[in-house]
């Protein structure tokens, strides 16, 4: 079992998403809630760094919010959207949850 | 703590918390400062990470007087006296804010990214603040 | 499971209020258990029972109520930050000298230690803030 990284900052807005790459573990589940769904769009400025980082971590994407916010058909390939229930069955099956706010 | 929970005993479980905020321009820093001295209380296995710009919140030669606010950074010097002694530093944040070791107001120790990670991993309970 | 959940924001201002309650009631439908919801920082305002929303919007104090009522979900406020930001029981009124109390069904006023006592007790924390 890993840890289980939530991020729910805009990563334009806040450097939560880059300490929590530089900080999690090789292995590490990194969601992606709330404003923190922005770092999976497509052909952004930060793709290629969650392109890189997918490499060392699982990337998954709250659906709910991803769907709130209208991109859910921008999505960088490979981040598996999930639901609430998703949400704590990932927390259920980690050692840990961080929550980079 | 309650009666019942000291007879249960045993329950040592490693809590790190992760300072990440600046003092004075949100609460945020100073509520989790109040979080850890009561959390001493509990004599769990306790570690605090300054990170980002956490790191602000032990600068040496804060004075608060025109602001009107509290300076509550001399506490952070105190929490060596409720068994909290384990404070890291986070070398790559304290390096980017172009800070060093001599610039903090308590005896930390600074660890690189690696280490935090890996002492990250250890952990039952990570607090962000 | 047993869950424990710390919100750090108010409702309205920031989704954390409405992340932790979508979270809390998907971990109550597979058959988790929420250990304690932990109101801190700006979080203590979800539990003044004097919050009117547009009657369209959803009611995020009265939501906490109902589920602390239903499922019995230990929701507490901490005493220090809702203390600088006004939210009272009776008793706190009565201690500070205040006109009036404003917590709302459900809640209840305690000190940090809940915070730590419900990250211990629990197998996982998650906290929902900014």
């Amino acid at each position: 079992m890993t840890m289980l990284h939530t991020v729910n900052k805009s990563p334009y807005q806040k450097n939560s998403l880059d300490t929590c790459l530089r900080l999690a573990k090789e292995g590490s589940t990194i969601l992606l809630i709330e404003d923190g769904v922005y770092a999976a769009l497509k052909g952004s400025g930060m793709s290629s760094k969650v392109e890189e980082a997918m490499k060392k971590f699982t990337f998954c994407a709250l659906g709910p919010d991803v769907e709130a916010r209208g991109i859910q058909d921008k999505m960088i390939d490979g981040i598996k959207m999930v639901d609430y229930t998703g949400f704590v069955d990932l927390a259920a099956d980690s050692t840990c949850v961080q929550s980079w706010l | 703590m309650t009666d019942e929970m000291m007879e249960e005993g045993g329950t040592v479980k490693k809590l790190m918390y992760v300072c990440r905020t600046a003092p004075y321009g949100t609460i945020y820093a100073l509520e989790a400062l109040e979080v850890v001295l009561i959390g001493a209380a509990f004599e769990q296995d306790v570690c605090l990470v300054f990170t980002d710009d956490g790191v602000f919140e032990i600068m040496k030669g804060q004075k608060t007087d025109d602001i009107g606010m509290k300076n509550f950074s001399p506490t952070y010097r105190a929490l060596e006296m409720y068994d909290v002694e384990k404070l890291y530093v986070e070398k790559e944040a304290m390096e980017q804010r172009g800070l060093g070791e001599d610039d903090f107001n308590v005896d930390v120790e600074v660890k690189s990214a690696a280490e935090i990670q890996a002492l990250m991993e250890e952990m039952d309970i990570v607090l962000n603040y | 499971m047993k869950f424990s959940i710390a919100v750090h924001e108010g409702p309205y201002t920031h989704e954390a209020a409405d992340s932790a309650y979508n979270f809390v009631t998907a971990a109550l439908e597979k058959g988790h258990e929420i250990f304690r919801v932990f109101f801190y920082h700006d979080g203590v305002n979800n539990g003044t029972r004097f919050t009117t929303p547009p009657q369209d919007d959803r009611n995020i104090v009265n939501r906490w109520s109902e589920l602390a009522d239903k499922h019995g979900i230990d929701l507490v406020v901490c005493v220090a930050a809702a203390q600088r930001r006004g939210i009272v029981d009776p008793d706190e009124a009565k201690r500070n000298s205040k006109d009036g109390d404003n917590i709302a069904p459900g809640f209840r006023i305690s000190g940090l230690g809940q915070l730590i006592e419900a990250c211990i007790q629990s197998d996982r924390h998650l906290t929902f803030g900014d």
